[in-house]
């Protein structure tokens, strides 16, 4: 792969919904870039999209839904519009998913090894049993599970929910792929678990080079992992920066909000701040800012379509009110 | 697994001697057999005989202890009406009723997982509507009129098929069956699907229920995440899943099938339990109505256990230990 590639580019992406209340937008002209070995956190609250954006990269969007929009290049490869068949090489062997749910994603009747082996299998069908097997306890082996050779011929429910999440994410190893979506897959686990579940996919990206999109609705879980972010809401990517940049100064009022409301040891005693108000429905959106109704510092040109603005090198927002200059400090 | 098995096998004992009471008590209130089986003319004396070796003037505790017995002993009493073991006549016609209940099962599961997965996959399409739409007939059709619909239409318009009887039988490991041979065949086709309507509606319905409710399942997005196909993702991942509700209810219905294929066997005179049983209640004759209930109830808890067996077989979340009673 050219080193200059990005491993995906998505550009001008937009994925509706065609309900009988109407089309609901759950992407709406996204766009962004992760480049080998680098992790990308993806955040936003419930329903801004940020799911739907990783099942589009994979072609996994669940009818009524579709891409109506935009490209996906992955290593240089348009990835829309290609064929069901085509999908299926890709799936798993060049980008793996990550679940949310580990109680969920491993199939309760079927063994563990059952399931890693049909994965290889999907790829490669002539490979030896033996060989299959040895990849697969390499693969729990790696994701810190002890004694993998007898955990292979276990059942999921004999699992703990980290150990689970740890069987799935060598699944999404097992192929060796370039890039894994990881949607909110630490959002069930507790928090010592999530914490080495965080150290593994850190360790991973670093040694080799897989690309990570990591979809959290946490902004403390990005902080340690993601080399840069892409804050989401209502369906479109808002600010987009390094992680230490949009952390340190972020340029979007809902960014700031989101910011403001995790608790922290200096804001110890004084009232946790809310952003006002709900998500607005994907179906009715406005003209103008999504966030509009519930920013403090909405001015007349809210109202109208918001541009992208780059206030820096490597920094994007889509704010009107950030194109002033000396909006960054 | 053994504690398991001794546990289930002493219930079943308890619920065998309750039954059999319920059952002596009920078929005695019903009437006097007596009056069905001495011809009208009969004298005085002669009635009196025929009482007395039916043991039929001694109080019910005591024919109920004779019974018990007796049974203990693997006797189940003489039929009034044959002079025969009771016992001997219901299983000389059980092989002849348990084809009947399993070629009907073997229909519905073979037409009613394949349809009700159809149904499942594509609700809305228009091949599922009409599946779902046949099932509702299915359920709702009494047996009894779709049997004489289709002894007229196939046996009395078209000719195709016989309308009663078992036809030519083989013996398979000493046991005369119809479905070896092509006359036979003929014969079990018909009352065999009018048995099965039923189930199949009922199979079709499960399985396109299991099938909505898997396929939306975390589990079937991240099989086609791993870049499986749709057969593999279908067929063994999401099939083994629907398959413990399916195995429960066609286990049960075997059995009902096994003990209440009565309406089937009398319209198309099929030689089985079903028709002997409705005779002997026309007939008050006691002992072939207790026997046949007591072997019922017996054949229901051990399908039971097997389908508590099958159960760990399918999903390994449920053991043997963990079943209750």
């Amino acid at each position: 792969m050219d080193a200059a590639m990005p491993t995906l580019e998505v550009k001008g992406l937009r994925t509706h919904f065609f309900t009988k209340a109407g089309v609901v937008k759950a992407v709406d002209d996204v766009s962004f870039r992760v480049g080998r070995g680098e992790v990308l956190g993806l955040v936003g609250e419930s329903g801004s999209g940020k799911s739907v954006t990783g099942f589009s990269v994979l072609g996994l969007v669940d009818p009524p839904g579709r891409i109506v929009e935009g490209s996906i290049r992955f290593a240089g490869r348009e990835l829309v519009g290609i064929a069901e068949r085509q999908w299926r090489d890709i799936r798993g062997a060049k980008i793996a998913m990550i679940f949310q749910d580990p109680m969920m994603t491993l199939n309760p009747v079927l063994r563990i090894d059952t399931q890693m082996v049909e994965a290889i299998r999907a790829h490669e069908p002539r490979i030896e049993r033996a060989e299959a097997h040895r990849r697969c306890i390499a693969a729990l082996g790696q994701v810190g599970i002890p004694s993998p050779e007898e955990r292979l011929r276990a059942y999921p429910h004999q699992f703990s929910g980290g150990m689970r999440q740890r069987v799935a994410i060598a699944i999404a190893l097992l192929n060796k792929p370039d890039l894994i979506i990881a949607d909110e897959p630490t959002t069930a686990l507790d928090v010592t678990i999530q914490a080495q579940i965080l150290y593994e996919a850190q360790k991973l990206t670093r040694e080799t080079g897989t690309a990570l999109i990591w979809i959290t609705h946490d902004l403390t879980v990005v902080a340690g992992l993601a080399d840069r972010i892409c804050v989401m809401y209502a369906g479109r990517i808002v600010e987009e920066g390094s992680v230490d940049e949009v952390l340190d100064n972020p340029l979007h009022p809902y960014t700031r909000g989101l910011i403001g409301s995790v608790p922290g040891r200096n804001k110890r005693g004084s009232p946790l701040y809310q952003i006002p108000g709900m998500t607005p429905s994907l179906i009715r959106l406005p003209r103008g800012c999504a966030f509009r109704e519930r920013c403090r510092e909405a001015v007349e040109a809210c109202g109208e379509p918001q541009p992208i603005v780059h206030p820096a090198p490597g920094r994007a927002v889509r704010c009107c009110r950030c194109s002033r200059p000396g909006a960054v400090q | 697994m053994l504690v398991f098995l001794i546990r289930r096998l002493s219930q079943s004992l308890v619920v065998l001697l309750v039954m059999s009471f319920l059952v002596f008590v009920g078929v005695f209130a019903i009437g006097d057999p007596v009056e069905l089986l001495v011809s009208p003319d009969a004298d005085q004396f002669e009635r009196a005989r025929v009482i007395r070796d039916l043991g039929l003037d001694r109080p019910l505790w005591e024919q109920y202890g004779v019974f018990l017995l007796q049974s203990l002993k693997g006797d189940l009493g003489n039929s009034f009406v044959f002079n025969q073991p009771a016992l001997q006549l219901i299983l000389e016609r059980m092989p002849a009723t348990l084809e009947l209940a399993f070629a009907a099962v073997i229909i519905a599961i073979v037409i009613g997982i394949p349809l009700g997965m159809v149904a499942g996959l594509r609700p809305h399409a228009w091949y599922s509507r009409m599946i779902m739409s046949v099932s509702i007939l299915g359920f709702s059709l009494p047996t009894f009129w779709v049997g004489l619909m289709m002894i007229m239409l196939f046996a009395v318009m078209l000719g195709w098929l016989p309308a009663s009887g078992r036809g030519e039988t083989v013996d398979l490991l000493g046991v005369p069956v119809s479905f070896l041979s092509e006359d036979g065949l003929r014969h079990l086709l018909l009352p065999a699907i009018n048995l099965a309507l039923f189930k199949v509606s009922l199979v079709i319905r499960l399985t396109r229920a299991g099938m909505r409710e898997n396929m939306l399942m975390d589990y079937v997005k991240f099989a086609y995440a791993k870049g499986l196909s749709h057969g593999r993702v279908i067929f063994v991942h999401v099939l083994k899943n629907i398959l413990v509700p399916i195995v429960t209810v066609v286990g049960l219905e075997l059995g009902n099938v096994i003990a209440f294929a009565v309406v089937t066997e009398s319209i198309f005179a099929w030689p089985g339990m079903g028709k002997l049983l409705i005779d002997s209640i026309y007939r008050l004759d006691r002992p072939i109505v207790v026997a046949y209930l007591m072997i019922t109830v017996l054949m229901f808890i051990l399908i039971n256990l097997i389908v508590d067996i099958l159960y760990s077989v399918l999903d390994p979340r449920v053991r043997i230990a963990d079943v209750k009673s």
